[in-house]
């Protein structure tokens, strides 16, 4: 194996990533963990904003449902950098003033939190598009149905509606969790220590600019093709019972 | 104008008025006075991102037109390194592209030094060509999926007539496949072009000067936090609302 | 896995890693760019260099149980009016305008802006020397200030960080640097930075280079001011100012 490294030309980019200090691999594993965290918690967040939003947005009053499309359109418009910066300072301002009025003390917002509710705001306006096409794919006879047995909403929406809609809504929200990874590292600007900070870290304190970002790239793309495989087996078990959409009958 | 009664409907006058209060309240408690100072600077920036904007996605779809061509019906050893291109910009985050390109490359350098004394060196000392190259890269990874599908999806039917009557397959690319994937992706294309419009203020981290590294200048010069953020968003969201209005028109003049 | 794993999931991970602090301690920000040799993470993820060993001696005298928390430079005194963190302590010089919005210590170390470029460059450090140069700052930074205010006649980079302004330095994508006498004098001495040298020190300007290193407050924060005030004043008395200095750098810094 080092033999083959060494023929390679690789030896030092090796050593430089080995798990073990002096190698930095273990610091970029556990930004990488960092940035999973605060991705899976984003996305969580931003799904519950979205069912929330596109039920809102859906079956809401005039004014909820003017409000919703304010959120969408001004998230979707500005640059995630932009809205992370104001919401993390905004959020922890916000928090703390809340606390003092209350009486309570300075609230502590450790950066993994910080990081989840500035990036679930932004999931949460794609998720309530991504849910609300398809929640209105599902066939509004199934709905009428549930409610003329006397359903109350929340079941129905539990038993009927989220089930339905699944299959329309996996891929969306795939895309979605692809997006709340990568997004992930726009939080390096503001200080946070997930994978792209920690590469750069590495990387300027080793000035191995090269092997370090190469190697942060390669963790990035295996989480996706790995989500990729996941995200196809959610779909295929989302869609059971359904006729193939591919092909077939037509 | 049914547009406009449902403007003036109860509860939006309401919205509006709090929203006008809101604003008013904004430009009135908060602290506008580094604006006339910094004016130049932010319109200098402003050209800058649309300068940016618009090479990088012209070039982008320009390169998104083979790459999605090749996915669609080239051979293997043009489809293969195709769609690993689009997989791996598409899988990892424009951030480390960008800085990968920048200082990976520029951490190259010392170890060559002939790249100093060549014709090209005058670019390479420069941000922005990384920027552009990085941000017409993402751009045609992004769109290189869409217009593969864009490809695939033109009917055969067509295809075939046009070859029945005797037109060469170039004439068949220009006049008939191409100007219907790309018909077929327009709606499409507003909603990428904004992405893209989302995307450049990270070529602000290698020092490219653009809109969104003025207001970093204002929060560093000034101390003031929230100000240049909300301006800035603004900004953005006119540029956005501007790309969505120019897209529903170009969409509205192309016949169906 | 269904979509209520997928929120139970995403809930319990931010209930678990709320994981408040306890409220006595106080929150140091750093840069969390690398700034050696002053502060920057080593390949196990902990914090050193000179600073990091100041703050610690400083908090040990003050009796305060400090915690050191990296915040990007960019946004540090954002963060310490937004309460983050409760005091900086990341090189940073007392400046008026800074003073407008932070309190500041005592300063616990000083240190002339210079000059860097490579060495087959003949070059000063006064404006006409630099004129039409590309010169190499890093953002938010006293050097930011000045060069914006004397070099109106070169064109300036500005970087996220040190580091990036000295691998473009390296790369020679600029023709000078200008940054911290101490920090330039570790890395001309590095390897990396072997192709550059020190040309001299930019003409003093204390409105706007300040009056030396101190550590930033909240203003009416009094009670923690003192503290540290009491704590820069004990270890520079006491010796262990100089005992670390030594491990660092040849001469006095302060």
């Amino acid at each position: 194996m080092a033999e083959l490294l060494e023929m390679l030309g690789l030896s030092t980019s090796a050593e430089l990533l080995s798990l073990r200090p002096p190698g930095w691999g273990y610091n970029l594993l556990r930004g990488l963990a960092n940035s999973l965290q605060i991705a899976l918690g984003a996305f969580g967040l931003g799904v519950v904003i979205g069912l929330f939003g596109a039920s809102g947005k859906l079956y809401g009053g005039k004014v909820t449902r003017d409000l919703l499309a304010i959120y969408t359109t001004v998230i979707r418009a500005v640059p995630e950098l932009v809205l992370i910066l104001i919401l993390y300072y905004v959020g922890t301002d916000i928090a703390n003033k809340i606390s003092s009025a209350i009486g309570g003390g300075r609230v502590e917002i450790s950066g993994v939190v910080a990081g989840i509710w500035v990036l679930g705001v932004v999931q949460g306006a794609y998720a309530t598009e991504v849910l609300r096409g398809a929640i209105q794919a599902v066939p509004a006879g199934q709905i009428e149905a549930a409610k003329s047995y006397g359903m109350p909403a929340w079941m129905t929406m539990r038993r009927v509606t989220i089930p339905a809609m699944m299959s329309f809504a996996v891929p969306g929200l795939a895309n979605l969790w692809l997006i709340a990874t990568k997004d992930t590292a726009l939080l390096a600007v503001v200080g946070f220590s997930e994978l792209t900070l920690e590469t750069r870290q590495a990387a300027s304190s080793t000035r191995a600019y090269f092997t370090f970002f190469l190697a942060a790239g390669a963790l990035y793309l295996m989480v996706t093709l790995f989500s990729g495989v996941v995200f196809g087996r959610i779909e295929k078990w989302a869609r059971r019972g359904q006729p193939s959409l591919r092909g077939g009958t037509r | 104008m049914t547009g406009l009664r449902a403007l003036f409907q109860p509860h939006r006058i309401v919205l509006m008025l709090v929203f006008a209060a809101l604003i008013v309240w904004c430009a009135l408690s908060l602290r506008w006075d580094w604006i006339p100072k910094y004016a130049p600077l932010a319109l200098q920036g402003l050209w800058a991102t649309i300068w940016i904007l618009v090479v990088s996605t012209v070039l982008g779809f320009l390169l998104a037109v083979p790459l999605g061509l090749a996915q669609a019906v080239g051979p293997w050893y043009l489809g293969i390194p195709a769609r690993v291109f689009c997989t791996v910009i598409r899988g990892t985050p424009l951030l480390l592209q960008i800085w990968l390109l920048y200082y990976g490359l520029g951490s190259l350098f010392p170890e060559y030094p002939w790249i100093r004394s060549s014709e090209l060196w005058p670019y390479l000392r420069q941000a922005w060509p990384y920027a552009i190259l990085a941000l017409t890269f993402s751009y045609a990874g992004y769109e290189g999926e869409v217009m593969r599908g864009a490809f695939s999806g033109v009917s055969k039917g067509q295809l075939e007539t046009a070859k029945s009557f005797g037109m060469p397959r170039f004439t068949i690319f220009r006049r008939v496949w191409l100007p219907q994937a790309v018909r077929n992706v327009l709606p499409t294309l507003g909603g990428e072009t904004i992405l893209q419009l989302k995307a450049t203020p990270l070529v602000a981290t290698i020092t490219v000067v653009e809109i969104y590294s003025v207001s970093s200048r204002v929060r560093a010069d000034t101390f003031i936090v929230y100000e240049p953020l909300l301006l800035l968003a603004v900004v953005y969201m006119i540029i956005a609302g501007l790309i969505a209005l120019a897209f529903r028109r170009l969409e509205r003049k192309i016949p169906t | 896995m269904n979509l209520t794993n997928f929120f139970a999931i995403g809930l319990v991970a931010s209930a678990f890693l709320t994981g408040a602090v306890a409220a006595e301690d106080v929150k140091i920000g750093v840069a969390a760019e690398p700034y050696p040799p002053f502060a920057s993470p080593d390949s196990s993820g902990n914090w050193v260099g000179w600073e990091i060993e100041v703050i610690n001696a400083v908090c040990a005298a003050a009796e305060l149980d400090c915690v050191i928390t990296p915040v990007a430079w960019d946004g540090i005194i954002p963060s310490l009016t937004g309460k983050q963190i409760d005091a900086i302590m990341a090189s940073m010089s007392i400046t008026e305008e800074r003073m407008n919005t932070i309190d500041f210590s005592d300063p616990y170390y000083k240190t002339p802006g210079v000059i860097v470029a490579d060495k087959s460059m003949e070059l000063g450090a006064d404006p006409e020397a630099l004129a039409g140069k590309i010169v190499g700052v890093q953002a938010s930074t006293i050097h930011q200030s000045y060069a914006q205010a004397y070099f109106s006649d070169s064109e300036l980079r500005v970087y996220q960080t040190q580091d990036e302004a000295n691998q473009d330095m390296i790369a020679g994508r600029i023709d000078a640097i200008q940054a911290d006498s101490i920090a330039m004098a570790d890395f001309v001495d590095s390897d990396a930075g072997s192709c550059c040298e020190i040309k001299g020190a930019v003409m003093d300007d204390p409105a706007i280079l300040g009056l030396g290193i101190g550590a930033g407050v909240r203003k009416g924060d009094t009670e923690l001011l003192e503290a540290l005030n009491a704590g820069i004043a004990a270890i520079l008395a006491d010796g262990t100012h100089e005992e670390i200095t030594a491990k660092y750098f040849t001469t006095s810094i302060y």
